[in-house]
């Protein structure tokens, strides 16, 4: 039932010409993963899916919109190329997860290795009852690292592309820039 | 928004209870679900929330400029430098085996420290990021 609901929102994002109704649908797409992830029982995957995707990410593309114009320039060129390669690459997918084990099978790859030393030796090691968090910040405290490098990275970024430098002069802003000395950085 | 007073007195009473359940978040991380990208993600929605309905000139007489972007990096200072101290104390970068006495009182601060340094980086890039688009005026 999700996952058809979730088919039917990204249809819609797909079809529609309306980006502040796109915005809207690929919130409920987060909800609605994020409610899938609820029943895969993965909760903090589904907090950090609800709170970033349905939450914050939503309100980006809204200010983005707000910059940009709520209507999407009609396609002229044929998509029939990028349908065939689309196709292709799905039933290349589908065709993958045929050799995949069921899911929950405990003789998963994913149920054996490492997963049972985690459960097992995590109570004592790091003494911590979430072992969800003992195994994002202190196993594999390098990846997390890495992640919240790559959220301050995004950062610069926008700042470098979008934010007010000191001494830059915009068409726009000269105004204000005159009149606080060029230090109206936002 | 200035006219807007159900919304004006609806987020004055809701942004306290926002922040603080970013800070549970944060900090019952440890017990269940939840965490620094988490906590700092709902931390900058409250910031956000009263940028939309103040507007942003107000928010940023809140949390300027300057401050995120030294949270911004602050952030990431704190994750790698609580790395760097597990070599000062004796241990690999990143190890909390050695932060103190014992190795779980060591795992304790080291998950407490890293966990609140990937909050302060979310939460002060997604406040800067929200900004930066909503003060755009063109």
């Amino acid at each position: 039932m999700i996952l058809l609901l979730m088919a039917a929102a990204a249809f819609g994002i797909v079809k529609l010409r309306n980006l502040f109704a796109v915005v809207m649908l690929s919130g409920i797409f987060s909800l609605l993963a994020a409610s899938l992830y609820v029943h895969l029982t993965a909760v903090d995957v589904a907090f950090t899916e609800a709170s970033v995707g349905a939450g914050i990410s939503t309100l980006l593309l809204l200010a983005t919109i707000a910059i940009t114009g709520e209507y999407e320039k009609k396609n002229t060129t044929s998509n029939f190329i990028p349908l065939l390669i689309v196709v292709i690459t799905g039933v290349a997918l589908i065709y993958g997860t045929l050799d995949m084990p069921l899911y929950g099978a405990a003789d998963a790859p994913a149920n054996v290795h490492l997963i049972p030393r985690f459960i097992e030796q995590s109570g004592t090691e790091i003494g911590i009852p979430n072992i969800v968090t003992s195994v994002l910040a202190s196993y594999r405290s390098y990846d997390t690292l890495g992640e919240t490098v790559v959220i301050f990275t995004a950062a610069i970024g926008v700042l470098v592309l979008l934010g007010r430098g000191r001494n830059r002069w915009r068409p726009g802003i000269a105004k204000d820039a005159t009149t606080k000395n060029g230090e109206n950085e936002i | 928004m200035n006219n807007h007073s159900i919304l004006r007195v609806v987020s004055k009473f809701m942004i306290p209870f926002i922040l603080l359940f970013a800070l549970y978040v944060q900090f019952h991380g440890d017990f269940g679900p939840g965490g620094g990208f988490q906590a700092g993600v709902i931390f900058a929605a409250a910031f956000i929330l009263y940028g939309l309905i103040y507007g942003v000139e107000k928010a940023r007489k809140v949390l300027p400029a300057t401050a995120t972007r030294i949270l911004l990096a602050l952030g990431v200072l704190l994750y790698a430098g609580t790395g760097l101290f597990g070599i000062f104390m004796g241990g690999n970068f990143l190890d909390f085996n050695v932060l103190a006495a014992t190795t779980v009182g060591g795992q304790h601060l080291g998950i407490l420290l890293v966990e609140f340094g990937v909050g302060v980086t979310v939460a002060a890039t997604m406040v800067t990021i929200f900004f930066v688009f909503a003060g755009q005026d063109f």
